[in-house]
């Protein structure tokens, strides 16, 4: 069996994105003050849209899972988290 | 603000369609409001339901609900990088108190069906946004543009609970009461399932995993069978991901491809791959569920029970449901919403199952944060299992120092005994 990136594992599912409004916002200045391969948000993401990039942490709500993890465990609490608008973001089909 | 309806449930998990469904068939008229397309489509679980729950509220509902397989065999398997030690049981006995593996999905949209059928009205692919507050009171809830009364609310939206926080009845949540777990969904045809983990036709097995899987952080590993697919993830607790030196998407690869779990989920196609947060704490991390107009069910009280050995969710929110649904049926007689009015939910829920396993289990949230149990025991449990299968034609050491020598190098012995005590009396 081979290793499958992130990236193909959030291929097998059904995302509807909203791409006006994101449902998870990011205060990138307080991120700008985080060491990047330290952060809780790059540990935990179990989507791995936090990415330690370079000395920033980068984020996309797409391919976001909804979980609510990013939002607790945020070293500077600078997560604005909220559900998608009804009927968008992911939506499982085994569950 | 007018009362459109007796009672609006927020979520259709569960605990929503339980106390939906109990609310309708007592005649109160019931909005269910789902923010996902379908009940069931934002919901993970690992999953094993407990019976007994909806088996009070449906009798007999395992003939027509969508369950994936009756769990015949259950394994404990402790894991380090090359070895797993297994303690596995099949037994008559595991059906006396029968489980049931499910996939949400089907699962939840039945079971809100079931409320729908009975009366209650179901909304879907709409977010309630918040609570609204009239003199303290919550008397109905903000959905976008529009404004819903009630008599009551029932806060049933999981462990993200906004309605209850947005409410003041839960503080923020703190990552080290909960966990995030991790699931991928292994396609694989029915026969092959069967035959791989021992299985008669219909029967199911539930594997639990201590150790490697979760790098010595709070945690474990699951493995469970559907009819035609594994559910394989990872449990973890927030506060130790998030200081930990590994990345949650990478331990569950390597969970996936550890060497003891290649032969169960060989050529398993990846279907799905779903994350969500459980509330850990057991009762310390308990929500005040009751305020003037509302009622707060499941994961979003922080009803959930883990004791290492069985993680419990999904019976515990069915049964507060049920029990919220009995206090607003006994409100409604009497007009009176208020906190004081709903009140005898705590008194159900203390009564109950639910209050009565959160009160025996309440140390072991604690015991279950101690590091040792992943790290140090599982790799003493295989230098014990391996030294004693291993014969080279060297001298053996009997049994009682092979022990002593595996004890000395993982913790000593006054660790494990203190330990070991400690587990006597949390678990
Ligand atoms: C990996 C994993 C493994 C688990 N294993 C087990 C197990 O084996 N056995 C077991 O019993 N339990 C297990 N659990 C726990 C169990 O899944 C939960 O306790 C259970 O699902 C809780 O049910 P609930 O109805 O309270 O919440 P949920 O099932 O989360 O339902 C909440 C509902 O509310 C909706 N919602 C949320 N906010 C809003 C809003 N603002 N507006 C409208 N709708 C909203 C959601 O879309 C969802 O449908 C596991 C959990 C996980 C994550
Ligand atoms: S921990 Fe919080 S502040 Fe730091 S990089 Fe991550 S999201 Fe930004
Ligand atoms: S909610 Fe979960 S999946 Fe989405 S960004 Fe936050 S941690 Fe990642």
């Amino acid at each position: 069996m081979t290793r499958m990136s992130i990236e193909e594992r959030l291929a097998a599912d059904k995302h509807v994105v909203d791409e006006g409004t994101p449902h998870i916002v990011v205060d990138v200045a307080a991120c700008a003050t985080c060491t990047p391969q330290d952060c809780a948000c790059v540990k935990a993401c179990p989507a791995g849209l936090f990415k330690a990039q370079g000395d920033t942490v980068t984020f996309d709500y797409a391919g976001c899972l909804e979980c609510g993890t990013c939002r607790i465990v945020c070293f500077k609490k600078a997560i604005a988290w909220n559900h998608p608008e009804g009927g968008f973001g992911v939506e499982y089909r085994y569950g | 603000m007018d009362a459109d309806f007796d009672a609006i449930v927020v979520g259709a998990g569960p605990a929503g369609s339980v106390a939906a469904y109990s609310l309708a068939v007592a005649g109160l008229n019931v909005l269910m409001i789902e923010r996902g397309t379908a009940p069931g489509s934002k919901n993970v679980t690992g999953g094993r339901l407990y019976a007994h729950a909806l088996e009070r509220v449906i009798p007999g509902f395992a003939g027509e609900a969508p369950l994936e397989r009756l769990v015949t065999r259950e394994t404990i398997t402790f894991l380090t990088d090359e070895s797993a030690v297994s303690v596995d049981v099949a037994s008559d006995k595991l059906l006396k108190t029968p489980s049931y593996t499910v996939l949400r999905a089907e699962f939840d949209a039945w079971l809100a069906a079931r409320a729908e059928a009975a009366g209650a009205t179901l909304v879907t692919s709409i977010r309630a946004d918040e609570p609204i507050l009239e003199g303290g009171k919550v008397v109905g809830v903000r959905c976008g543009e529009d404004s819903m009364g009630a008599s009551v609310v029932i806060a049933a939206d999981g462990a993200n609970s906004l309605i209850a926080q947005k409410a003041g009845l839960r503080r923020e949540l703190d990552p080290s009461e909960m966990a995030t777990g991790v699931k991928c969904v292994l396609e694989l045809p029915r026969g092959v399932i069967e035959e791989r983990f021992n299985l008669d036709e219909g029967g199911g097995a539930a594997h639990l995993y201590v150790g490697e899987c979760t790098k010595g952080m709070p945690g474990g590993g699951f493995l469970y069978t559907n009819k035609e697919s594994l559910s394989i993830g990872l449990v973890v607790q927030a506060a130790a991901l998030a200081r930990s030196p590994h990345r949650l998407v990478d331990l569950v690869e390597d969970f996936r491809l550890h060497p003891r779990l290649g032969a169960l989920v060989k050529d398993g196609r990846l279907v799905e791959y779903s994350a969500h947060l459980i509330p850990e704490a057991g009762l310390a991390g308990m929500a005040s569920p009751v305020a003037d107009g509302l009622l707060v069910v499941g994961d979003a009280a922080g009803l959930v029970l883990n004791t290492g050995y069985t993680l419990r969710g999904m019976d515990f929110a069915m049964a507060s449901g049920a029990a919220a649904a009995e206090a607003v049926i006994e409100a409604a007689k009497v007009g009176n919403f208020s906190k004081a009015g709903l009140g005898s939910y705590v008194d159900k829920l203390n009564r109950s199952f639910v209050m009565r396993d959160l009160r025996t289990f309440k140390k072991a949230p604690r015991f279950l944060h101690n590091k040792r149990i992943y790290s140090d025991y599982p790799g003493l449990v295989e230098d014990v299992a391996t030294h004693v299968f291993a014969v080279d034609g060297s001298p053996r050491l009997p049994l009682r120092k092979v022990a002593a020598r595996a004890v000395g190098a993982h913790g000593g012995l006054r660790q494990l005994a203190k330990d070991g005590w400690r587990g006597m009396t949390s678990l």
